[in-house]
């Protein structure tokens, strides 16, 4: 399998990713830098975290327009699955492959934790309870318009939910898919609940596994 | 071609939370000022642009404000287009400051 990492300045998130797909699936992996257009001949495309454009303007917005965002977004034409991570989720937002935006977390503060979760929509118990992942966010607070929100539940594409919202985020949204459920977007990090990561407890490293199968499976279709 | 200054205010919806400006009502509050029941922080960004007339500078404008300068999930943007005065260019037209 062929992944594609999209990169800007000030992703930071981007060579954890690059090292859990390699090191843990085996993966070919292709960084992509922003000032480049790309072929879309890769199996599956990730947009990391970090902090683009050091979150001027708003967080995600001047990534959202660069050139590789074009290819990315014939990528999206052409059914690919395409993974925002964290700002990856907030950079597709501001390219509108996600419906809303994510704006400051309620209490004002960076929260850095482990956040209980549970799969919903199209993942409905797709993880054990007491399942959990890393957040690391300043905004990760979810909002749309009702309307938007309306077709979110009815479409089922509210994949990840926080068990207890820590960032204020609507319908506690955590991870979101497209309509066609061919774009996914999250704030929580499933590349550092890995064995080998700084994040990984030991007992939660299969966590992040967990989500990987999900993705990779959207990959095979 | 002719040369603009222009201006997009850009605004969160009220329905928004807006923490720096919360921040300073709080502030102001604390030091006993309590008659300021909203403060909303926002952005002025100031743009010069040539175009052939004010409703093509404003088109324009206008273009990157949806494309770019505000998010119409969170945000309103309101703008304004003027057009700049040049400094004559012959003596006898300057006028001294």
């Amino acid at each position: 399998m062929k992944a594609g990492v999209l990169t800007f300045p000030g992703s930071n998130c981007d060579h954890d990713l690059v090292e859990a797909l390699r090191n843990e699936y085996k993966t070919d992996v292709e960084l992509l830098w922003h000032t480049t257009p790309f072929e879309t001949s890769h199996d599956i495309y990730f947009v990391p975290g970090g902090f683009s454009y050091g979150d001027y303007l708003r967080t995600g917005a001047l990534a959202a327009q660069s050139k590789s965002m074009d290819s990315l977004r014939q990528a999206a034409a052409k059914n690919k699955p395409i993974i925002g991570i964290c700002n990856g989720f907030q950079i597709l937002c501001e390219a509108k492959l996600l419906p809303g935006a994510l704006i400051r977390n309620t209490n004002l503060q960076h929260i850095c934790e482990w956040s209980g979760l549970t799969g919903d929509g199209d993942w409905k118990g797709a993880f054990p309870a007491g399942y959990a992942l890393p957040i690391s966010h300043g905004e990760g607070n979810f909002i749309c318009s009702d309307g938007e929100l309306e077709d979110i539940k009815q479409n089922g594409q509210a994949l990840l939910r926080y068990t207890n919202n820590p960032n204020g985020a609507m319908f506690d949204i955590a991870g979101l898919a497209s309509k066609n459920k061919r774009v996914i977007g999250l704030m929580p990090h499933p590349e550092r609940a890995l064995a080998g990561q700084p994040d990984a407890q030991v007992s939660r490293a299969r966590y992040g596994r967990l989500f990987f199968e999900r993705i990779f499976a959207l990959a095979a279709v | 071609m002719k040369h603009f200054t222009a201006t997009a205010t850009v605004r969160f919806k009220k329905s928004v939370l807006e923490p720096q400006g919360k921040a300073i009502q709080l502030s102001l509050a604390e030091k006993g000022s309590h008659e300021f029941s909203l403060v909303r922080v926002g952005k002025y960004i100031e743009v010069e642009l040539e175009a052939e007339s004010a409703e093509a500078a404003k088109q324009k404008m206008d273009k990157i404000a949806g494309d770019m300068l505000y998010n119409d999930v969170m945000e309103t943007c309101e703008i304004h287009v003027a057009e700049k005065a040049l400094v004559p260019s012959s003596p006898a037209g300057r006028i001294e400051a």
